[in-house]
């Protein structure tokens, strides 16, 4: 880096502050738009220039919707609270099944084997609406349609194959002979998994863990079908907003903001992990 | 009984075989060097030892039991690995540490067990510092350390000076016979340099085309080759060769080589007329005042010993190996006559390639 010339450092710093005003623009609008009201926001021509109100996010959190056409009740709270937890645990579970699934795929060979991981992908090929029609029927001879539990379980077509194939590549990446090592040294082949493998991967893990937490997080479609108001995530409740007195922007703006940062939030968390995982990729040589 | 035995082993995968048949038999404390080019399986070899992976037949005994149904945890057997394959998460000294935290030891005993080896091995030092921050050298004394701590009565130790400089791997090559002998262990060494092989081993069973052609120690692998490929294997120039067939006349029993007559010695007579290879090492061709005459081409001092290559009237080039102290070293161009101490030359059947005895 020393040796580049003063033009080159302008340049990238261009470079990148376009690209962060291109990427970070939205948010910073949909930002501006929370402190504001329907009438502000509306106004023609737009300004910037506007007196904040939080009136936005504490109807939100108070549930209690005030409009021209009257009082209206939200329960924008209970969709975070569905959010949270559907993405929570339908990772969780996807981890629990996937990791030791994709340790089986990398390490051992098996009949069958390279066709059930490709299968667990092409979940992710076919249009979710596809596969909801005849998944909404059997839900309800199952009586899991509007349960948490089915929720989670058809959350697993997103997350599983996701984890399966990142963490599978990374499981690959371990030389064999780092966990021979470790089980001539006298541990069990279950200790060498939980001490050796595990650690190894840990950026893998936690990368597509992410990954597959934004996934669920931003799906729509599946609760849109399978759920109804009590079990909905924000993605699904957002269509609140749209009420028979007009569309509540400064609402969904509000919602908005408060629906990516859970999401924010882990990924600067997860963050140190994933650099993490490239630097130990550049010394293994 | 032997503390590590190796009975009719054979590998394979789908339709290559690896093995085909490995017997062994080692004593408690033997050094056995394991010799042989690349893939011709000695890292599989030691695998199947130490059970990460699975022999397609045969048996292997460990203190006079067959292990094939104990998870090489329960082998007690100790493991270099060419690639060092270090923890790369855990400290130096919890590398070392794991064979003995794998048994449950107290912590202080943990302790004075890493301490011993790290002192032994000279890396007390760096015990702190995590795999990527030690040198090559550092790294293969961990592994080393590692593999050696909990006093394995097997020790497998695969090519460990094979990523290390050279002025460590010489410094190693004088190290490790006393290390090896204090260990008291059992140990296979498998190696692809024959100078290596030489300065460790009791015994060297040199491994080719899924077999051991030759078990023997190192003075005898280099003095009475069992095979024309494990004579070329030992020695570095390698050994001169001359296609001939033994003749048997009433002036005695010979070798055309070079144009010239070799003489024999005369036990050799029952194998007239049949077609064989003529070797001579190097370091057995002497130049003098009689012999086969032949031109140097060209001159390589090589520190100590310093190399000719010499050409006869018929055109058979061959080498010579002088000590670089020698009174006289011709220059290029010049004429000598060489002749072949019968202790460095050997003869070989063309067809088998394998040594021939009058």
């Amino acid at each position: 880096m020393d040796h580049s010339s003063s033009l080159e450092k302008l340049l990238r710093s261009v470079a990148i502050t376009l690209v962060l005003v291109f990427f970070l623009f939205p948010i910073v609008w949909i930002f501006l738009m929370s402190l504001q009201t329907n009438e502000t926001i509306l106004r023609i021509p737009p300004s910037i220039a506007f007196t904040p109100i939080i009136d936005n996010y504490t109807a939100l959190i108070t549930g209690q919707l005030r409009t021209a056409a009257g009082s209206l009740q939200l329960n924008f709270m209970q969709n975070m609270f569905n959010s949270v937890l559907l993405s929570v645990c339908s990772v969780a579970l996807s981890l629990v099944l996937g990791v030791p699934a994709a340790y089986a795929f990398a390490r051992f060979k098996f009949r069958l084997g390279e066709d059930i991981a490709f299968t667990l992908l092409s979940f992710r090929f076919a249009p979710a609406l596809l596969v909801l029609l005849p998944l909404s029927l059997y839900f309800k001879t199952l009586g899991l349609t509007n349960t948490y539990i089915g929720l989670i379980w058809v959350y697993q077509l997103i997350c599983l194959p996701l984890i399966l194939w990142i963490v599978r590549g990374y499981f690959e990446d371990i030389s064999p002979d780092i966990e021979h090592a470790y089980r001539i040294a006298g541990n069990s082949w279950w200790r060498t998994f939980t001490r050796i493998s595990i650690p190894l991967a840990k950026p893998g893990i936690a990368a597509a863990g992410l990954l597959a937490f934004i996934f669920a997080w931003n799906n729509f479609v599946f609760a849109l079908i399978l759920a109804s108001a009590d079990k909905q995530p924000v993605t699904v409740g957002a269509l609140a907003f749209v009420t028979a007195s007009g569309i509540q922007y400064g609402q969904i703006a509000a919602a908005i903001i408060i629906s990516i940062t859970p999401t924010l939030a882990l990924a600067l968390y997860a963050q140190r992990y994933l650099v993490e995982g490239l630097s130990m990729g550049a010394v293994k040589g | 009984m032997s503390q590590l035995a190796i009975k009719s082993l054979t590998k394979s995968y789908g339709a290559f075989k690896v093995f085909d048949g490995l017997s062994l038999a080692a004593d408690a404390g033997e050094i056995v060097v394991i010799f042989g080019g690349s893939g011709t399986g000695k890292t599989i070899l030691l695998r199947l030892i130490a059970g990460v992976e699975e022999p397609t037949g045969g048996v292997i005994e460990i203190g006079g039991h067959d292990v094939s149904d104990i998870a090489p945890e329960h082998r007690g057997v100790g493991m270099a690995f060419q690639n060092f394959a270090l923890f790369p998460h855990m400290s130096a000294a919890e590398n070392i540490a794991t064979p003995l935290r794998a048994v449950g030891a107290a912590e202080d005993k943990v302790k004075a067990g890493v301490a011993r080896v790290a002192k032994l091995l000279k890396i007390d030092h760096v015990l702190n510092h995590a795999p990527r921050e030690l040198s090559n050298g550092q790294k293969q004394r961990t592994a080393l350390a590692r593999a050696l701590a909990a006093e394995p009565q097997i020790l497998l130790l695969d090519d460990p000076l094979r990523n290390v400089d050279a002025k460590l791997r010489f410094e190693m090559r004088l190290e490790l016979p006393r290390l090896l002998r204090q260990s008291g262990a059992t140990v296979l060494y498998v190696t692809q340099d024959y100078k290596e092989a030489m300065a460790l081993a009791d015994r060297i069973a040199v491994l080719a085309n899924g077999q051991f052609v030759q078990m023997a120690t190192p003075e005898d692998i280099y003095m009475r080759p069992a095979t024309l490929g494990v004579a070329r294997l030992f020695g570095d120039p390698s050994i001169n060769t001359a296609d001939t067939a033994i003749v048997a006349d009433g002036s005695g029993v010979h070798a055309a080589v070079g144009g010239t007559r070799v003489p024999l010695a005369d036990s050799y007579r029952s194998l007239a007329g049949r077609d064989v290879i003529f070797g001579v090492r190097p370091e057995s061709v002497e130049l003098g005042s009689s012999g086969l005459e032949a031109e140097v081409m060209a001159v390589t001092p090589l520190n100590e010993r310093t190399v000719l290559l010499l050409q006869s009237p018929s055109g058979w080039e061959f080498l010579a190996s002088l000590p670089s102290s020698a009174a006289t070293i011709p220059e290029a161009g010049s004429r000598v006559r060489a002749s072949f101490a019968a202790a460095g030359t050997h003869i070989f059947d063309r067809q088998t390639g394998e040594r021939l005895d009058g």
